[in-house]
């Protein structure tokens, strides 16, 4: 494999770090300005990444070591299809997550904006590092930048239950991280005596020196570490988190730090244990299990939900989930399954997102029950909903359905029908959350209650301003935001009908892991 | 000068604790420029000697011409040098810092002194670090005791009482090892190291050697402050002035670990501390019990310096804990924290120092808000608690690396998950710091909405002065870049260190 | 009477042993500030003994004082078994320097503790300091 060195992944990962540095110095006397070093920064990262897409389609790896600390320890980059589809994602998300951050905060008039686009460009940075990294050490470093720096976001309202939330979110995955994942960290650096992935996974050659035994407590110690993948029993921060102000919700709780979480575990189950390692010894299924667990358990536990960014946040356990059971099932299919559904699953969750942030500023409404109506009021929003949760339920024309096709082809690959079956009923339980709120929301009538009761002074009038069908007034968002979730929401239907982009990307990726089998 | 750096690292700050009387006696203000022109000569002599012993191998200059066994010999290889460069650096930076800290703590009269007495603990610690005989190690061991006596209590509140149990425990350390030196001195005849590593081994299994070896071991672990003769070093370091508590919680138990290390080491070989005797198995127990022990009293201390006091002991485990597991990580760790430990202490110290300068505040539970006050001090307290979480690529994380590693090695599995636990408590001490930082209480900032004035004047910026912050901007670029550049640091010095047989 | 042997015969032993430990009876149980020093100094007096006992010789050894020793030493015939071993007694004249000096500052400190709470008795400081606490 051709290796091209380049400082363009560590170029992708300073860009926003000087940005946060000029958002720190703007400062809240010129917001204009600071708002514009965002999206500039947003802009030019993804620039960057997408420049380095043709020598990844090209079948090279662009490698950049920054230096090295002992033998086998180092802090270096190494950008490969894998990383790369990750890194366009979380960086093409950022723009579209940007511009609606700045309609959110302008129109609720949050508090210490700086110190939230500050750290929200830093967490970007470590998603970037984390998508690029050669080694599993600089994996961890940037996995704990994005838990530290994601912290003030959570906390950002300050409340009692706000410090309360984040310091949860801080315990479950700095707790986790430190106690168990740097321990899995020693122990393969122990074993192996390196940290470097390799396509084909670092332990294969271990086995036989060391006990399997050692081998599975060192996997498990990696499974309970990674907690950004919310896996059960290790998702309470989660929904935890879900005080946080909405497009942080939608960016690093959809996209940025849970998919950090399974970008991880996808890496060290292919690129540190291998997946011929993981057959033999039969973790993949193990794994499998405990995630099909996870997917069910979490989908029913959405239904009970009444808060809507409640019901989310487990839906995006469950969903998560569906990445690791797709690579647990360490077949081709399968696998590429499991990367796809990181990109499918993070447009489908950022527009139920931005959906969710927008009703609570136009409508300042949080709960499902309050939803009645609300599609006639915000017809734009909720058709972006409908869209969204269409396309986490699996059905076509949306982005998810391509996922979930591969996910029950690996399942049937793998000859685990009891998989099928999980995969069927959490597709079940998925349109049993989701359609009672699209259906209140269009069909229903709004309860006098909540009749406008609470608009707020600074909802922006959407284009035309009655709506002759129902003669409720029409009371969108800002254009700020409405506009980047119906982009979204658009999104998951062109990846219905053009994935090849991601297609290829995840095929060379595959190639790289079954060394072109 | 080359030749004569070993003496002269002793001899510059003795001679130069006199004239510093001396000067202070024509004008006070001369001291203090006076002092960290000494150190800095000292901190270059350091490097010197570090370059001489990379280059040519060990150093053994013999004081007065004598020859050893006879003569007290100066020995110096990787390891003290290494130590001799840590303490040189940061007795200089502590010394810049000093000035507005101590014109702020401490009455007039008093500074004349107080930069002798530093001077001449400075001498004690170096002394202690380059000598290669056991007894004159005890006789700087008692400078730098009695100089650190002096200094701490001329602090505030309890400082007397704390240092007068200092005193009592800190003798009754010293006078364990001068039994251990004795009852080596009747059955070898030598108080010269490198003399008593060829004798000892074939004393190796008699019983006075055993109770030598013993009282060294206790004696020091009163010194270092090892659980549980930690007793004494809170109450100590806690209300002595801010300077002191930097220069001594970076600098004294980081010599006695050094001075445990020679002993069990190289004054004994390897085979005999860790093979023939369960010592190094005790030692890890008592370690870890440490660790864990100075994390939960640091998570119920309100006052700053007493977190970071207690903080310290388990630091001080850490180093034990390396040193007892008995292998190269174990010991690379151990060396590389007392570097890194070292650094990070005197960082935390200095900035609890300026916080109380300007601010007076001693208490966590004070501290809501303070980065509108001082957003750079919060900044440097926020990396500094990020290391000693240990957490990359800040230097605390390198050596706890190398720590669990070296547990792991030794198939010391419980060792390694206490090394993590405590990081983990570690880092919800400083959590619960940074968000009484950070989002005070509802209640505490309705308190100062009351008095309106007062806020604005609580919210102002307020920096402590210059003197004291670039000192502690060298300390926090010294936590990222000794982080950064750790993988040299092993290859180029601490490799060397390791005793051979491991 | 091999026990009443290994007593006598190693008497120096027991007499430092028993001062160390009535020193450091002191130093704990005391409760006077003033006792607690002087037990340690008592401490630190039985280490020195031990040390000078340590260079003691059988059959009237003395003082290694020679007469035009210097200079051509090779002219005289030293026997070793005449004369004391003259290191301990060195190394214990730094130590007194030490001792005394320690014994000075823990003067000092004293001193400076009087002045503040007018007692030397440990529990009534710490009632003083109590009550101090509860004032604040």
């Amino acid at each position: 494999m051709e290796v091209v060195n380049s400082i363009r992944p560590i170029l992708a990962i300073g860009v926003s770090l000087l940005a946060a540095c000029l958002i720190l110095l703007t400062g809240e006397r010129a917001r204009n300005l600071r708002e514009f070093w965002t999206i500039l920064a947003a802009v030019v990262k993804f620039s960057i990444v997408m420049s380095m897409v043709p020598f990844i389609l090209d079948g090279k790896v662009i490698e950049y070591t920054v230096f090295t600390i002992a033998p086998g320890l180092s802090i270096g980059f190494k950008v490969d299809a894998l990383g790369i589809f990750f890194g366009i994602l979380a960086s093409f998300l950022w723009i579209i997550t940007s511009f609606y951050s700045i309609g959110y905060m302008r129109s609720l008039n949050e508090h210490a904006q700086t110190r939230y686009f500050a750290c929200f460009a830093i967490a970007l940075s470590a998603t970037m590092g984390v998508a690029f990294s050669s080694n599993m050490f600089t994996t961890f470093l940037f996995y704990e930048v994005i838990t530290v720096c994601t912290y003030p976001l959570v906390a950002h309202k300050e409340t009692p239950e706000a410090i309360k939330g984040a310091r949860k979110y801080l315990t479950y995955l700095l707790g986790t991280s430190i106690g168990f994942q740097l321990f899995a960290i020693f122990m393969t650096y122990n074993i192996t005596g390196t940290l470097d992935f390799s396509h084909q996974g670092i332990f294969g050659e271990a086995r036989g020196v060391v006990s399997d035994t050692i081998i599975i407590v060192t996997f498990i110690l990696f499974m309970a570490g990674i907690t950004k993948a919310a896996m059960m029993p290790f998702h309470g921060w989660l929904p935890a988190a879900m005080v946080a102000p909405t497009p942080v919700s939608a960016l690093l709780h959809a996209v940025a730090v849970v998919k950090t979480g399974v970008f991880v575990v996808v890496k060290v189950v292919v690129h540190l244990f291998g997946i011929n390692l993981l057959w033999d010894i039969g973790l993949g299924t193990a794994l499998a299990y405990f995630a099909s667990f996870t997917i069910v358990a979490a989908s029913v536990i959405a239904l009970t939900q009444d808060n809507l960014k409640a019901r989310l946040a487990y839906s995006t356990v469950s969903q998560l989930s569906y990445v690791i059971l797709g690579v647990a099932l360490l077949t081709p299919s399968g696998i590429t399954g499991s990367i796809m559904h990181i990109v499918l699953h993070a447009f489908g969750k950022i527009t139920l997102f931005f959906t969710a942030g927008a009703i609570y500023v136009a409508a300042h409404k949080t709960k499902v029950s309050e939803l009645n109506g609300i599609g006639r009021q915000m017809p734009f929003t909720m058709a972006a909903f409908t869209i969204g949760a269409f396309s986490m339920i699996g059905i076509p024309p949306f982005g998810g359905f391509i996922s979930k096709w591969y996910l029950t082809m690996g399942a049937i690959e793998a000859n685990q029908l009891p998989i099928i079956l999980v995969l069927v009923s959490s597709t079940i339980l998925n349109a049993c959350y989701f359609l009672p709120i699209v259906y209140a929301a269009f069909f229903k009538e709004p309860g006098t209650a909540h009749h406008n009761a609470h608009a707020p002074a600074h909802g922006v009038a959407f284009a035309g301003s009655h709506n002759p069908h129902s003669g409720h007034k029409l009371h969108e968002a800002p254009a700020m935001m409405v506009v980047p979730l119906m982009l979204t929401a658009l999104g998951t239907i062109v990846l219905f009908f053009a994935p090849d982009f991601f297609l290829d990307i995840t095929k060379i990726a595959l190639e790289n892991v079954t060394g072109g089998k | 000068m080359t030749t004569q750096s070993p003496a002269l690292l002793i001899i510059v700050p003795l001679i130069s604790a006199i004239l510093c009387l001396l000067l202070g006696l024509i004008r006070r203000g001369l001291c203090y420029p006076f002092v960290v022109a000494v150190l800095g000569v000292s901190v270059i002599l350091s490097f010197d000697v570090m370059g001489t012993v990379l280059n040519d191998g060990v150093i053994r200059y013999r004081l007065g011409g004598w020859d050893p066994p006879w003569g007290i010999e100066y020995m110096i290889d990787h390891l003290n040098a290494f130590i001799a460069i840590i303490i040189a650096s940061i007795s200089f930076v502590v010394a810049i810092f000093s000035r507005k800290s101590i014109e702020h703590e401490l009455a007039k009269g008093k500074i004349i002194y107080f930069y002798t007495i530093y001077l001449l603990l400075f001498t004690g610690l170096m002394g202690i670090v380059v000598t290669g005989d056991v007894f004159n190690i005890y006789v700087f061991l008692e400078i730098a005791s009695l100089a650190g006596y002096a200094l701490i209590a001329i602090g505030r509140d309890r400082a007397v009482l704390a240092s007068f149990e200092y005193v009592v425990l800190g003798t009754v350390g010293a006078c364990f090892y001068l039994l251990g030196v004795g009852y080596l001195y009747s059955v070898t005849g030598s108080l010269n190291i490198m003399d008593l590593t060829l004798r000892l081994p074939e004393l190796y299994h008699s019983k006075v050697i055993l109770i030598a070896f013993a009282f060294f071991m206790v004696g020091l672990a009163l010194k270092i402050a090892l659980f549980p003769l930690h007793v004494w070093l809170p109450d100590a370091y806690t209300y002595a002035p801010s300077t002191v508590s930097a220069m001594v919680a970076a600098t004294m138990t980081k010599v006695g670990a050094y001075v445990m290390m020679r002993i069990m080491f190289t004054l004994f070989e390897p085979y005999f501390s860790i093979k023939l005797l369960p010592v190094t198995t005790i030692l890890g127990w008592v370690a870890a019990a440490a660790m864990i022990f100075g994390c939960i009293q640091a998570l119920a201390q309100t006052d700053f310096k007493r977190v970071l006091c207690y903080i310290l002991i388990a630091e001080v485990g850490y180093i034990v804990l390396g040193i007892s597991v008995g292998n190269r990580a174990g010991f690379t760790g151990a060396v590389l924290h007392i570097l890194n430990d070292a650094v990070m202490m005197a960082c935390l110290f200095m900035i609890a120092g300026a916080i109380y300068y300007k601010t007076g505040m001693r208490h966590i539970y004070e501290f809501a808000h303070l980065h509108k006050k001082m957003p750079v001090t919060v900044t440097c307290l926020v990396i500094a608690a990020i290391s000693v979480v240990g957490v990359p690529p800040t230097c605390g994380f390198f050596s706890k690396w190398y720590l669990v590693l070296g547990a792991i090695d030794a198939r010391q599995w419980f060792f390694a998950f206490l090394l993590l636990a405590s990081s983990l408590m570690v880092a919800i001490v400083f959590f619960k710091m940074m968000q009484t930082i950070f989002f005070a209480p509802a209640g505490e900032s309705a308190h100062a909405h009351i008095d309106e004035p007062h806020k604005e004047h609580k919210h102002s910026r307020d920096e402590a002065p210059a003197s004291m912050m670039i000192p502690i901007f060298i300390m926090v670029a010294g936590i990222l870049l000794l982080g950064i550049f750790s993988g040299q640091i092993v290859s180029t010095v601490i490799q060397f260190t390791v005793p051979k047989g491991f | 009477m091999d026990t009443m042997q290994f007593i006598i015969g190693k008497f120096n032993y027991w007499i430092y042993i028993v001062l160390m430990m009535i020193g450091f009876y002191a130093m704990i149980a005391k409760r006077n500030l003033v006792k607690k020093i002087v037990g340690m100094n008592i401490f630190q007096t039985a280490i020195i003994l031990f040390f000078i006992s340590t260079s003691s010789k059988k059959g009237g050894a003395t003082i290694p004082i020679i007469q035009g020793g210097h200079g051509d030493a090779a002219g005289h015939v030293i026997d070793a078994a005449q004369y004391l071993n003259p290191l301990p007694h060195v190394l214990m004249l730094t130590a007194i320097v030490v001792m005394v000096s320690t014994f000075g500052v823990a003067l000092a400190l004293l001193i400076m503790i009087y002045r503040e709470y007018r007692t030397f008795e440990e529990d009534e400081i710490y009632e003083t300091l109590e009550v101090m606490r509860l004032k604040k």
